[in-house]
């Protein structure tokens, strides 16, 4: 426990110092919060629901948020190499399941603090849930997309040499598991060929699961988001820590 | 005296490259041992080996009596490794990749920090510990280095390269720092360098180390003993025409070598007079003479029939090829 606090307790710190970062991925969702929203909120109308179009965003955003920052988080064990300080961790006696634990740790507290951060900027913008078992709901939900995800960064970063790869993931792996997670539109409104699609995507029962707590209406039953996200996060985890099982410094 | 370092038969390959070849050798305790040789010559694969970074192909070695491959983490606590390449966080102040590696290798709160403060205090950055190690020069950061493999206590340190790239007034500033290591603590050290220069005035023992084999291991005194004498070393257009006409008893080693002719004898001063003499007798010009002791430089010219400049040339494509095998 304690080596896995140890790795935690330097991500923390990396992250607060990086205050560029910090914004860099706070900005994103909240330009698509900002016009997405704005721009198609008296054009959309969700089906089956009363509320307007930024409040169906505001979750999906909350995910993309987590999402980014975790897959990131991550993916940065290859600074890690490339800076050389992976070294230091991997040849000290601790097992390689700590530091991975550790790692996964420290990236998705990052993670969820992005999602926290987008959460509270949209109780400014439309976003009115009084519920504090909602917001606890949500906060779950946000933990293990971090999770999961990072746990994902990591997997990928322990097959990759150098961060020339890092583009490609995020274009082929990263942008599609966002844009098919119903984060944008509800997953009803596609056609119906592509629904089982986005039914495959970890990051919809994420999303739905969100909404779930901050709306109180959701397209995919709370708990079934729940046993699917949960079963995702283990595997990944356990793949990702297989993975780097054998990473090389 | 007892081994700190047994290696037997120690064998690594890359495919079909092999980069250590069969070595063995014993390091004592309180010894510091040199590896030297060029770059690409096998020696941070050695290294990596006995930290137990990687496995070997074949062959077995112990550190303070643990076996490389059936105990590791016996190994990785008895020792402490300063890396060729740096391996800090450049984000973190220096304390604080301090208090990582104490935390890691889980030295209590107390005696972790008491200890950061006197190692700082020795290396002499104290007074720059709460600041961000990026803004620290090359040479500070190689004794934060140092420092943080020192933090566990470890009875072997092993120094990859320690002075790579640092500017002769900080080399000699660490040089100090690993001899006092050495002899205050009594810390074992063992050390890579292609630096000669660092292996003569470091070392207690070194072992030559040229493509993946160990050709010469022996204290640096005796190593330039071992050559003769004295070093005469003449330069001329017909370096070839030079070692017939100098077939002495005298001679104990004629070499040509890039233009150059070196000559390894007894009492040179009495025979240079003579050397001089002949090569006029056979209308052979001389550019240049030059009498001196024997080096380190001159031990790995006849061992090798290069020099280590030479070597590097060759090696440094090897060397490429390792890293990029050792990453897969």
């Amino acid at each position: 426990m304690d080596i896995i606090y140890t790795i935690w307790l330097r991500n923390m710190k990396r992250y607060i110092r990086s205050k560029s970062r910090i914004i860099g991925s706070v900005s994103m969702p909240l330009f698509f919060l900002l016009f997405l929203g704005f721009g198609l909120n008296s054009v959309v109308q969700i089906p089956g629901m009363d509320e307007n179009y930024i409040v169906f965003l505001i979750p999906g955003m909350i995910a993309m948020s987590v999402l980014f920052t975790s897959v990131f988080s991550g993916i940065q064990i290859i600074w890690d190499k490339q800076f050389g300080f992976l070294k230091e961790t991997l040849v000290a006696p601790v097992s390689r399941l700590e530091i991975m634990l550790g790692q996964t740790a420290g990236g998705a507290t990052t993670a969820f603090i992005q999602g926290v951060i987008i959460l509270v900027i949209s109780l400014f913008i439309g976003l009115n849930s009084q519920s504090i078992t909602g917001f606890l709901i949500a906060f779950g939900f946000m933990a293990l997309i971090g999770i999961a995800f990072t746990a994902f960064g990591i997997a990928i970063a322990s097959r990759m040499d150098d961060m020339t790869g890092f583009q490609l993931i995020m274009n082929f792996v990263v942008f599609p598991i966002f844009g098919l997670s119903g984060a944008l539109f509800p997953i009803s409104s596609l056609p119906p060929a592509i629904v089982p699609i986005t039914l495959l995507d970890p990051l919809t029962y994420g999303v739905e699961g969100i909404r779930y707590g901050l709306t109180g209406v959701s397209q995919i039953n709370p708990l079934v988001c729940l046993a699917v996200l949960g079963g995702f996060t283990i595997a990944i985890t356990i793949i990702g820590a297989y993975l780097f099982r054998t990473i090389k410094s | 005296m007892t081994v700190a370092i047994h290696v037997d038969h120690l064998t690594r390959k890359f495919n079909d490259l092999v980069a250590v070849n069969d070595i063995s050798f014993e390091i004592e305790q309180g010894e510091i041992f040199g590896l030297l040789g060029p770059n690409g010559a096998g020696k941070t694969t050695t290294l990596a080996m006995l930290s137990t970074m990687l496995k070997p192909t074949s062959g077995s070695a112990t550190v303070n009596g643990m076996d490389i491959e059936h105990n590791e983490d016996g190994v990785r606590k008895s020792i402490g490794i300063v890396f060729q390449d740096q391996s800090l966080d450049e984000e973190l102040t220096a304390w604080e990749n301090m208090d990582f590696h104490g935390r890691l290798y889980r030295i209590p709160g107390d005696i972790r920090n008491q200890r950061i403060t006197e190692l700082l205090n020795l290396v002499e950055l104290e007074n720059r510990k709460d600041d961000i190690v990026k803004t620290f020069s090359g040479g500070m950061r190689r004794r934060l280095e140092i420092a943080r493999g020192l933090l566990h206590r470890p009875a072997v340190l092993f120094l990859d390269e320690p002075t790579l790239g640092l500017d002769p007034q900080t080399r000699n500033h660490l040089w100090q720092y690993i001899a006092t290591l050495n002899k205050e603590h009594g810390i074992t050290i063992i050390l890579t360098t292609h630096y000669m220069e660092e292996a003569d005035r470091l070392c207690n023992r070194i072992a030559i180390i040229d493509h993946g084999k160990i050709i010469a291991l022996d204290t640096p005194v005796n190593l330039k003993n071992g050559m003769g004498g004295d070093v005469v070393t003449l330069k001329s257009s017909d370096p070839s025409a030079i070692v017939a006409a100098l077939n002495e008893p005298w001679v104990s080693r004629i070499e040509q070598h890039d233009g150059q002719v070196i000559i390894s004898l007894k009492n040179a001063e009495q025979h240079v007079g003579t050397i001089v003499t002949l090569l006029n007798r056979d209308k052979i010009a001389i550019e240049s003479i030059l009498i001196h002791k024997p080096t380190l430089e001159d031990v790995f010219l006849s061992f090798t029939g290069k020099t280590i400049r030479e070597e590097e040339a060759d090696g440094k494509a090897n060397m490429r090829m390792y890293q990029k095998m050792m990453r897969r």
